[in-house]
């Protein structure tokens, strides 16, 4: 193992969200690729594990596939962001912020509980 | 919303599998063609790049099983593979699955067609008659006997009744119809006038009856006619309305078809036609009781308001009898009216085959609990045989609960096959049960609706449970080790998972010797009702009667008519005698009843005597071989003009003589005082299970009925006399026919049949559990001898002879069976008291029914033993040490 945390269940799905919001239509290497920038490569994505999270939100509605064609001329399936994603990113990134924000309170240093 | 539609996606990937396999395939070969571009660009040597791609996707094959599950329903999938798998195994050892499957099919079979039964017949027995659930019947009570009501009675419980959403009469009653040139006697209902909206039953042509048309001596001549009455006999004319049709020679106007499937409202009979209440004279021979508070002929039925339960509605009702007791004294004094749960209804056949039933429901269990213990049984030896397969699935690292999946996916599919069976069974055997009662033109069908379905899937998924998880609670056991060394042979009677098979086939033993008890306490009980003396002669007189009303005879003409008839009968030759009667003992009719009066006797306060009466022409005694104890016959000076007389019987003189010669004095019938002038001995009126009855007779000529029966007592044959009589009638009248002829005793089988019913079904079931267990014991002790060949064999090699073996797999059988019996022994004798009221005059402890199941279970269990006992002394010494 590389000894970097690996990503968390579940959240993986709103990272991959939120890239294809950023980056527009990706095939599954460019959304792994990208979500380990931009964590400064501080997280390691299971590759084999981006797939069924895929899968399970293509299921869901929020991202659509299609073959295309990638930038050096490979054939690759294509994933891009439905309106359902978009609003769906939009709740998930708040409930995120909300829960982050409640446990940052908690970790503060020297804030007492009342 | 969307989980939903994330399932269906789910749903539908189980489809095209491969089509969708190859996707995923595709998908990540370019994901790592992309990755290894990449890698390449970086510098990476090619074989590099392919290696860091691969590492970083992790492991594929888990990649893409962790996808497949994500893709389709994991649970689905597994279970259609189980279910793919068990079919595959069932078909590698069809012996086994078609026996497992017969035997699940006799089993849900036998409880379906049990609870179709008690459903069409006892429960919802009205089709098309809306909420059944909330009917309930009316009857009268006298001193807490059964009577008939009175409409007046009715009619004021009606009015007053609260709880009692409706209540509708309906008596069955029977009447010649002539259409063209053939005359058929069918059977009709006298209703009131609200029944078909009462039932919510609405004619398929013209109407029911209207308010009003159930008032009024012979007002309305109206009918409905059945559908199949319409069909068969008017060939569905679709102009039928308005046509007019003679029913016993009176003009009525047809003015309603009633639906197809719709019986009316009598368990036991399909109804041909429905007449208001108004025509009753027509159909009662003459008299009109609609206005008379103390005829007593109706029942009713009671719808009850909602929620409404049976026991408030009887205190209410109570209530009302009670004031109609004070109000009216001299016809109602000792008088209740009783309401019966519909299943339990005494006017019709629901009450007499109730206990019958009962028995059926409980023997269908037994059966039943009888038919898992063999399954279960046959899935074991199975599961030893399967032992290596599951012990190598387990090494391979299959889960416990998925090889436990497996087992209960294969018992599933067996009992579905036997649900599906069984429901077959059900369905041949709707109409099974009319074979029962020969010579009677019953309708008792049973009914597959949603309740009986429901309850059938139920049993079906218990006995899925009961059975598969017999061999699963033994794979839990199943140690690695141990298993997959295979040939460890076990000893005959060995400690271990043996005992778990020899409790189920002990299980079997217990249960079907119960059965066998019960049978033959049954058996022995019919015997006893049918060879009981009815007080009566049975064989040698045979009795019928002439339809006279239907071809349009008065009383005078029919006095005359039955005055020469009986001159001719008595010439034939071979007839000793021959007499008329009002109502035949043990048949449908009912007798005459009477508040009486006996001088000399101070009846108790709150207390009416009545007491029943049949109708009697001079020679009746003597035809019908009743003893006359003291004082005389009636003779043909007993007419009109004659001062009225009556014979009565022992029990009569017992209760209102207190035992002393009655002859001389009087009696009161319907008001008016007869002279005592004989005695007769006690016999047999209504059942032959009755106890003894105060009795009395009248002469016909001062009681006439138009329509008495004529009983024959000859030395000819049953054929020969009808012929003979047949030719006489034609000789007084050529449009007169006779109805069937029977003997006595036929009318005794006749009224007996309810007990039949019984004693054929728990004997059926009784032999088809010794079966079960037979089979049972022979697998068991098959079993243990092929397991312990080695032990066998080693013995037979020191010196064991072939009896001495027999001796030892027979002693084991039978040690089985014993335990088997000693258990049944003793729940039989704590169960066989369910059969009270179905035992006459054997006690359900009869040591002789107790001993007669033991010799046959021996028997049969001697004989399930000896194959496998005597294929243990084949086995070869040498070659068993050997292997």
């Amino acid at each position: 193992m590389s000894g970097k945390p690996d990503v968390w269940q579940g959240t993986l799905a709103l990272m991959a969200l939120k890239t294809l919001e950023t980056m527009g239509p990706l095939h599954g290497y460019g959304i792994a690729r990208r979500i380990e920038q931009t964590s400064g490569d501080l997280l390691s994505v299971n590759y084999g594990t981006l797939y069924p999270a895929l899968l399970k939100l293509e299921q869901e509605g929020y991202i659509a596939s299609e073959w295309g064609v990638s930038d050096n001329n490979r054939k690759a399936k294509f994933y891009k962001l439905t309106r359902a994603g978009r609003r769906q990113l939009e709740r998930e990134a708040r409930e995120w912020d909300q829960a982050t924000a409640i446990l940052a309170r908690f970790l503060a240093p020297g804030v007492e509980r009342s | 919303m969307r989980r939903l539609r994330a399932w269906l996606i789910r749903l539908a990937g189980l489809f095209h599998t491969e089509r969708r396999d190859k996707e995923l395939a595709a998908e990540i070969e370019s994901h790592l063609q992309i990755h290894v571009d990449d890698n390449l660009r970086a510098g990476m040597s090619p074989e590099e790049a392919r290696r860091n791609a691969l590492m970083k996707l992790g492991g594929i094959e888990q990649a893409k099983e962790i996808y497949r599950d994500q893709r389709g329903l994991r649970m689905v999938e597994t279970t259609l593979q189980d279910l793919r798998f068990g079919f595959r195994t069932l078909r590698r050892s069809p012996g086994f699955s078609v026996l497992a499957i017969l035997c699940l099919t006799l089993g849900i079979g036998a409880n379906a067609a049990v609870f179709s039964w008690v459903e069409g017949i006892l429960l919802r027995p009205y089709p098309l008659v809306s909420h059944q659930e909330r009917l309930v019947t009316l009857t009268g009570t006298v001193r807490d006997e059964r009577d008939e009501t009175s409409w007046p009675d009715l009619l004021d419980v009606q009015k007053s009744c609260t709880l009692c959403e409706t209540l509708f009469v309906s008596k069955i009653t029977g009447a010649t119809l002539s259409i063209g040139d053939r005359a058929e006697g069918m059977t009709g209902s006298i209703v009131s006038a609200n029944y078909f909206d009462a039932i919510g039953v609405h004619p398929i042509l013209g109407r029911g009856f209207e308010p009003g048309e159930d008032t009024g001596r012979n007002a309305h001549p109206l009918v409905v006619i059945s559908h199949h009455l319409w069909q068969t006999r008017f060939n569905g004319d679709p102009q039928i309305i308005g046509k007019t049709q003679r029913f016993d020679n009176v003009v009525h106007t047809i003015i309603g078809v009633a639906p197809e499937g719709f019986y009316g409202t009598f368990v036991g009979r399909s109804m041909e036609y429905w007449v208001p209440a108004s025509m009753l004279e027509v159909y009662s021979a003459g008299r009109y009781k609609l206005e008379d508070r103390g005829a007593r002929w109706a029942e009713a039925y009671v719808r009850l308001k909602p929620g409404v339960t049976r026991s408030q509605t009887q205190q209410e009702i109570s209530a009302i009898a009670a004031r109609l007791e004070t109000d009216y004294p001299a016809t109602n004094r000792g008088r209740g009216i009783k309401v019966w749960a519909l299943w339990e209804t005494p006017f019709n056949h629901a009450g007499h085959l109730l206990s019958a039933f009962e028995i059926m429901v409980v023997v269908g269990m037994f059966v039943l609990l009888i038919v898992c213990a063999n399954v279960g049984n046959l899935l074991l030896v199975r599961s030893f045989a399967r032992r290596h397969e599951m012990t190598l699935r387990l090494a391979l690292g299959a889960a416990r609960g998925r090889l436990l999946r497996q087992l209960v996916t294969e018992s599933l599919l067996l009992s579905s096959c036997g649900a599906v069976g069984g429901m077959l069974v059900a369905y041949w055997c709707r109409n099974a049960l009319v074979v029962l009662f020969p010579g009677d033109v019953l309708y008792l069908p049973g009914q597959i609706d949603g309740r009986v379905l429901g309850l059938s899937a139920a049993i079906c998924l218990v006995v899925t449970l009961a059975v598969g998880l017999v061999p699963a609670f033994q794979t839990r056991h199943l140690a690695l080790a141990d298993a997959l060394k295979s040939g460890a042979s076990a000893l005959l009677g060995a400690r271990g998972r043996a005992w778990f098979r020899s409790s189920l086939v002990i299980l079997q033993v217990t249960l079907s010797f119960i059965l066998l008890v019960g049978a033959t306490l049954l058996i022995q009980s019919l015997r006893k009702i049918r060879t009981t003396d009815p007080g009566f002669s049975t064989t040698q007189v045979f009795d019928t009667w002439i339809p006279l009303v239907a071809a349009g005879y008065d009383a005078p003409r029919a006095k005359t008519f039955q005055e020469e008839l009986i001159q001719r009968v008595r010439a034939l030759p071979g007839v000793e005698a021959a007499a008329y009667a009002r109502a035949v003992p043990l048949g449908y009719g009912s007798f005459s009843s009477t508040p009486i009066a006996v001088d000399g006797y101070e009846p108790p306060p709150n207390e009416q005597p009545t007491a029943e009466y049949n109708e009697v022409s001079p020679g009746y005694f003597a035809t019908m071989g009743i003893p006359l104890l003291s004082g005389r016959e009636f003779t043909r000076a007993d007419d009109e003009n004659a001062a009225r007389v009556a014979i009565v019987n022992q029990t009569m003189i017992a209760r209102y003589w207190r035992g002393q010669n009655p002859i001389g004095q009087r009696l009161q019938v319907k008001g008016n005082w007869v002279q005592v002038v004989g005695v007769v001995k006690d016999s047999k009126y209504y059942s032959m299970e009755e106890a003894p009855r105060p009795f009395f007779y009248v002469p016909l000529r001062q009681y006439f009925t138009i329509e008495p029966a004529i009983h024959i007592r000859t030395t000819q044959p049953l054929q020969t006399v009808q012929t003979a009589l047949v030719r006489e009638v034609r000789a007084l009248d050529s449009n007169l026919a006779a109805y069937e002829m029977i003997t006595l005793q036929e009318q005794v089988d006749r009224s007996t049949s309810h007990e039949l019913v019984a004693v054929a079904l728990v004997a059926l079931s009784g032999g088809l559990a010794l079966l079960l267990a037979g089979i049972g014991l022979y697998g068991v002790m098959s079993y243990s001898v092929s397991q312990s060949t080695r032990e066998l064999g080693l013995r037979m090699a020191l010196g064991a002879s072939a009896s001495n073996v027999l001796r030892l797999v027979l002693s084991r059988g039978l040690l089985l069976t014993t335990t088997g019996i000693m258990i049944g022994v003793a729940l039989a004798l704590l169960l066989t008291r369910l059969l009270g009221n179905l035992l006459y005059q054997v006690s359900p402890r009869d040591p002789l029914a107790f001993a007669a199941a033991f010799a046959v279970m021996t028997i049969a269990s001697v004989a399930a033993c000896f194959l496998p006992a005597w294929r243990a002394t084949r086995t070869d010494p040498a070659r068993a040490l050997r292997d």
